[in-house]
């Protein structure tokens, strides 16, 4: 229900729009906020580790667990045959098993689970177990999956107009390739479920999750029971960034199947090494392209191939490879547009939504193309950019019987909200561009080992799930005697405020205190059914359905205390802790207490669909998101042109939340979010060797930023509208669009190289992430290539 | 084998505990023993610092106050200590401490899971910075935690938070009242018996008796390795020989032409000392792992343990350092890149143990550099390590001494540029000589941290970086530009 009474209205709105803390501040640092792994644990709980897979392809012939099971305090293990329910896990394409049992598939693949008395003890015995596997050949790179047609999901095309013409008729064509490396999550707590079988075979299951109901739904799905039987809890999760999206299910359905074989409570804790080695992680992605452009630099026609490394199974891959073809065109207007998307199987492990969700990867290659072409044509890539914005210019294809504006997507989704011009404009002046361009070139003449480059890109992120079905959320509001409110939705909360925001959504509905709003564990029998808190929807869906639920609560209140002032129920006011009519006043609390004590309902549900949205799986049209987040970033960065190492010198951030509900928590999420993009594109390389072991496996390899990555020039400025579609408090979501932020890091360091090669017009080539060794390569410096 | 109970001080009051295992953590007792579940495993291998603690330990009559990897310290190492966790700061009453009033007030968490690592990191800078009235600057923060790692906050609001901590009311130790509670502890313990499981002598007369009698029994001087053996590989060990207690071996002894830094001496205390006497390694220095490994590891672990990529031994070996072994019933003094025979191995023998670290001291002439490449700029592992030391006299190098890791099994001493080197004139015909010698030098290989080419190549090149700083170039490296963003 979108459209519900506006009779009685909230006086103001206090509590949002102001930075209130995170609502479990002061417990996070305590140490006092649990989190799976903290909750106290229940007797005769066993501790699990799994057995995994040491090659990447191959027969499964035994599984000899003798040594392991002898050690003292080993309590035995579980495999496929001790499934009661379904083997293959219940995830969307259904092309998992639960555990590897003839086949398996990627090193790393789980095969089963160790049970023993500590923690310790099982990762020590699981590692005991011997595989013995004939091995069959695997496919490990993107070039060997698409030369054998080897893929998770059929291939996908999109097109418009006509591209091959388009190029072929213009005055400048490039070619391109272009690699760009995965990432782990490295959410800090790793993955964890804890499953307590409960009595007439019901259980219980807290998992760190970002989507309870999908847990819910593989865990009796594998036990063999109906949903109702599974009660999945999540009050926090450690980080979460996509990671915990599905590949929270996995850990819930070994915990529940060892919890049912030994009776018993069992927790399943990766190891950060397992972690690594046994969950997916960003879809590396290969590209290769053909560009046509005017002297302009505008462009006129694109062919672009993208293959994603969908890994070892489909997982997501599918809505991440279609949103990557959706951000394809970023803030540009593609007009012969033909796009093709491979997914391709691989022997690795089998990768999944992270941050952006195939947005970075979709954006990431066209904002190379812009800079290419400014190569090409001696331009400032800025003005490419601009030159190749959305806008309601008209296109070349346009004719007075058939007007077309640049303002529709290669999708057919028209960009009505469009802030592009503006922001960029308002970045170009206040981040001192142009002068900042001319005195690096300048700076660059006369130093000739550390050169700068900088760089302006632009974000434009879709915001809704692209499955339409998606986008609908619950909540419940319980007002107590007290006058005190709980407020419960379907989202989760993984660090991003989701919480806080909703306390302060509540709070201004009821026109109460923040403090008076408590938001409590996601639980699957609050709200059945929920979607995965995921595309930067948590807010959107889940603030709107509390909104709207505390606006039940409000209207029973409204209806009663009009009854007693002798009112229109229009007539009351709630704010400041009061409910106002125009001849009385009451205290909240106290007209709480008198409804209760006239069987009034102080607590109510709220539902909530997204609007206007829909769109056609088939031809990949339609208008899949509600309304797009805008944002900019300024980067300037330097380069050792001796070592190929690097470091980001200044940021400056304009970006587009609407009206923020909470501005502290919005300017977190894209801090946050364009350190991560940061660390993808620079220090953070996933390194599987010529078997399909994953090398960098652990922080001691693997690295994220640290303090020192940070500049100490960051700066973050807000984008001073409402989201001009009807959304929760004028509000836009936040979560995803600032990673893609940090694209500018990657052009910033592409121009560094071209002003240090001062090769000319020769396109620079940079394998993303942009570690010392790729930047070395890049500038032609490596070994043989040396001059 | 008997296990010595195990005894320290947190909230004020003594914890002890009996039978904890020689090779138990430090976390797996505060998570799984004693139910304090605030503090958190992100890693298990010291390089994530959510399971950062404080330990307070009695030095030159003060209390000094080190921020520490939980998951990698073994349980026993603490005896006798003072334990903060991010449950014993704020008062009885609620009051959060500052580090935790300044994390909330800079909206410093999200998740939360990193958080009370934070929390003690800060808490240590509190107590060594600000209780003593010295201001935390931007750069001490990022240099203080960069053992600790914030997936989402993207770190300002903590540096923020670092810098907020003094403005708070100020919460102080009683440590007077610390000191005689640690004192008080001392004297309950027992006397040290050979065959405990967990042996840490107090004197190097001990430790030389103990090693003897216990000749397999696992030497740790910091742990922060041998950690990961046990978290990681699974290895057990029945008994542990924890060098960090000999006294003897925790000094840093000065004398006319060198230092001694003893074996049980600390990579932060060592480091400070390297740095005293050459500035110039500051930077190095605060690259070596995070704050909370260099607390806990030591000089004499470090080398002892040989990695390739370990990186304090290319700096020794080009400062000419030697190193001291002992056993019962004499020692031996011997060039630093002799002691390795191979991968992790050395020429120790089983009753032997390293003593201490001979460092020269700096003499007119004296031209060293010391460079690291890694993926990540601070906490991370090299890929290629080099240390160059010349010596000039007369517009010619009297002498050099190159240390270089990641190149081969083994740290080592690039003798072939040397030679190239000594006895020319610096000039840049002779650099361009010694860059091809170098990179032809080794032979190193290509793993997840970078190629052989990029090794070989990138060896050289930091050679040229030597030969343009030595002619007074600016630029020459991004740590100046660091800065330069940081003032504008």
């Amino acid at each position: 229900m979108n459209a519900t009474n506006h009779s009685s209205q909230p006086i103001s709105a206090p509590a949002s729009g102001r930075s209130i803390a995170h609502e479990s501040a002061t417990a996070q640092v305590s140490g006092t906020a649990n989190y799976v792994d903290d909750i106290p644990e229940v007797r005769g709980t066993l501790y699990a580790a799994p057995i995994m897979s040491n090659v990447a392809h191959g027969r499964l012939r035994n599984i000899d667990a003798g040594a392991a099971l002898a050690l003292p305090g080993v309590r035995g293990m579980i495999q496929a045959q001790d499934i009661p329910g379904n083997p293959v896990l219940a995830s969307f394409a259904g092309d998992e098993p639960v555990f590897a049992s003839d086949t398996v598939q990627y090193i790393g693949q789980v095969v089963g689970i160790m049970l023993a008395e500590t923690t310790a003890l099982a990762r020590r015995a699981a590692r005991l177990v011997k595989l013995d596997i004939d091995v069959l050949p695997a496919i490990l790179t993107v070039k060997d999956a698409l030369q054998t047609n080897n893929y998770v999901l059929p291939p996908v095309f999109v097109k418009r107009g006509d591209a091959a013409l388009a190029i072929s008729t213009t005055t400048n064509i490039l070619h391109g390739e272009l690699e760009v490396g995965g990432q782990e999550h490295f959410y800090l707590e790793g993955q964890v479920a804890y499953v307590l079988p409960q009595e007439q075979n019901q259980w219980l299951v807290y998992s760190s999750t970002q989507h309870p109901g999908e847990v819910q739904h593989w865990v009796s799905h594998a036990l063999g029971l109906d949903n109702n039987a599974v009660r999945v809890e999540c009050r926090r999760m450690g980080g979460g960034f996509g990671g915990k999206e599905t590949q929270a299910g996995h850990l819930a359905v070994w915990a529940a199947l060892a919890a049912n074989k030994f009776k018993c409570p069992v927790k399943l804790r990766l190891d950060r090494d397992d972690d690594f080695m046994v969950t997916g992680k960003r879809h590396p992605f290969e590209y290769a392209y053909t560009v046509g452009f005017d002297d302009t630099g505008r462009l006129n026609g694109l062919k672009l191939m993208m293959a994603a490394n969908c890994g070892f199974s489909a997982d997501l891959s599918g809505p991440v490879a279609d949103r990557a073809i959706f951000h394809a065109d970023n803030a540009y207007f593609l007009e012969d547009v033909d796009i093709s998307s491979y997914r391709c199987k691989l022997n690795v492990q089998s990768h999944t939504a992270f941050r952006g969700f195939g947005g970075p990867q979709g954006m990431i290659v066209i904002e190379t193309i812009m800079s290419d072409i400014a190569h090409h044509l001696g331009l400032d890539p800025f003005d490419v950019r601009m030159r190749n914005l959305y806008s309601d210019e008209t296109t070349r294809h346009s004719t007075a019987e058939k007007p077309t504006r640049r303002n529709t997507t290669h999708y057919q989704m028209k960009v009505e909200d469009n802030i592009l011009n503006p922001l960029l404009s308002t970045l170009e002046q206040s981040s001192q561009y142009r002068q900042r361009r001319q005195h690096i070139s300048e700076w660059n003449a006369v130093n000739p080992v550390v050169q700068r480059g900088i760089a302006i890109t632009p974000v434009k992120f879709g915001i809704s799930f692209t499955a339409t079905l998606f986008n609908q959320a619950g909540a419940l509001v319980h007002v107590y005697l007290d006058g005190s409110v709980q407020v419960n939705h379907g989202g989760t909360e993984m660090g991003q405020g989701l919480n806080t925001k909703i306390a302060q959504i509540v709070a201004d509905e009821l026109g109460i205190p923040f403090e008076r709003v408590l938001a409590t564990a996601s639980d699957t029998s609050k709200i059945p059914n929920a979607s995965a808190t995921a595309a930067s929807a948590g807010t959107d869906l889940n603030g709107r359905a509390a909104q709207f639920a505390a606006r039940h609560v409000r209207d029973n209140l409204a209806q009663f205390a009009s009854g007693l002032a002798g009112c229109g129920a229009g007539a009351i006011r709630f704010g400041g802790g009061l409910v106002t009519s125009p001849t009385s006043v009451y205290s909240f609390d106290e007209i709480v207490k008198l409804a209760y004590a006239n069987r009034i309902q102080l607590w109510s549900d709220g539902f909530y669909r997204t609007p206007k949205i829909h769109y056609d799986k088939t031809t990949l049209t339609g208008r899949p998101f509600y309304y797009f987040a805008y944002g900019a970033a300024c980067t300037e960065v330097a380069i050792d042109t001796l070592t190929g190492e690097s470091r980001v010198l200044k940021v400056d951030i304009l970006h587009d939340v609407g009206n923020a509900i909470n501005p502290a928590i919005d300017i977190g999420q894209i801090e946050g979010g364009f350190v991560q993009g940061m660390g993808w594109l620079t220090t953070e390389q996933l390194v599987w060797n010529n078997k399909g072991f994953l090398s960098t496996h652990a922080p001691s390899t693997y690295k994220i930023p640290t303090a020192g990555d940070v500049p100490a020039h960051f700066n973050v400025a807000l984008w001073p509208e409402p989201n001009r579609e009807d959304n929760v408090f004028g509000s836009k979501a936040v979560g995803e669009p600032p990673f893609m932020l940090a694209i500018s890091v990657y052009e910033a360091l592409r121009d560094a190289i071209a002003q240090a090669s001062k090769a000319g017009a020769q396109n620079v080539k940079l394998v993303a992430p942009a570690t010392a060794e790729n930047v070395l390569t890049a500038l032609g410096r490596l070994s043989d290539q040396m001059t | 084998m008997k296990t010595k109970p195990l005894q320290f001080i947190k909230r004020g009051e003594v914890v002890t505990l009996a039978k904890v295992p020689p090779a138990r953590t430090l976390l797996e007792v505060l998570r799984e023993d004693l139910h304090c579940t605030g503090t958190k495993e992100g890693c298990n291998e010291g390089d994530c610092g959510a399971c950062t603690v404080v330990l307070g330990e009695v030095q030159d009559g003060r209390v000094k106050y080190s921020a520490v990897n939980s998951c990698i310290r073994l349980a026993h190492s603490v005896d006798g200590l003072a334990l903060w966790t991010v449950e014993d700061l704020a008062q009885a009453d609620g009051r959060l401490h500052p580090a935790q009033q300044a994390l909330v007030q800079c909206h410093g968490s999200q998740c939360g899971f990193c958080t009370p690592g934070f929390v003690m990191s800060l808490f240590g800078m509190y107590q060594n910075h600000v209780s003593k009235g010295e201001p935390i600057t931007r750069g001490m923060a990022q240099e203080e935690l960069s053992g600790n790692l914030c997936r989402c906050t993207g770190y300002r609001p903590i540096l923020d938070a670092a810098q907020a901590m003094a403005q708070l009311p100020a919460v102080l130790i009683d440590e007077a009242k610390l000191l005689q509670k640690i004192e008080q502890l001392d004297q309950l313990k027992h006397r040290l018996e050979a065959n405990f499981s967990y042996i840490s002598p107090k004197s190097l007369r001990e430790l030389l008796v103990a090693r003897s009698a216990n000749p397999t029994a696992q030497i740790v001087a910091g742990c922060t390795d041998v950690g990961l053996w046990i978290n990681k590989m699974h290895m057990q060990f029945e008994q542990i020989l924890d060098v960090t207690r000999v006294q003897e071996l925790r000094q840093i002894e000065d004398y006319p032409q060198h230092i001694a830094i003893g074996a049980a001496v600390t990579l932060t205390d060592a480091f400070a000392a390297l740095v005293k006497d050459r500035p110039q390694l500051h930077t190095f220095a605060a690259r070596f792992a995070g704050l909370p490994v260099r607390n806990s590891g030591t000089l004499g672990g470090n080398v002892a343990n040989g990695s390739p990529i370990g990186d304090s031994m290319p700096l020794l070996i080009a400062l000419g350092a030697n190193v001291v072994l002992l056993h019962e019933h004499g020692h031996r003094d011997i060039p630093l890149e002799k002691l390795y025979t191979g991968y992790r191995k050395n020429v120790m023998t089983a009753n032997e143990v390293l003593a201490w670290i001979k460092v020269p001291k700096p003499t007119a002439g004296e031209m060293l550099k010391v460079y690291k490449i890694s993926k990540r700029f601070d906490d991370d592992i090299s890929a290629v390590c080099l240390a160059i030391k010349l010596q000039m006299e007369g517009g010619k190098v009297a002498s050099a001494s190159i240390g270089a890791g990641g190149v081969a099994a083994t740290p080592v001493r690039a003798l072939k540029t040397e030679a190239v080197l000594t006895g020319q004139a610096w000039t840049q015909a002779t650099v361009q000589q010694a860059m091809m010698t170098l990179r032809d030098e080794f032979s190193p290989i290509s793993d997840m941290r970078a190629s052989a080419a990029y090794r070989s190549q990138v060896l050289g090149n930091l050679l040229q970086r030597f030969w343009l700083e030595s002619q007074g170039m600016q630029h020459t490296n991004l740590e100046a530009l660091a800065w330069e963003g940081e003032m504008a």
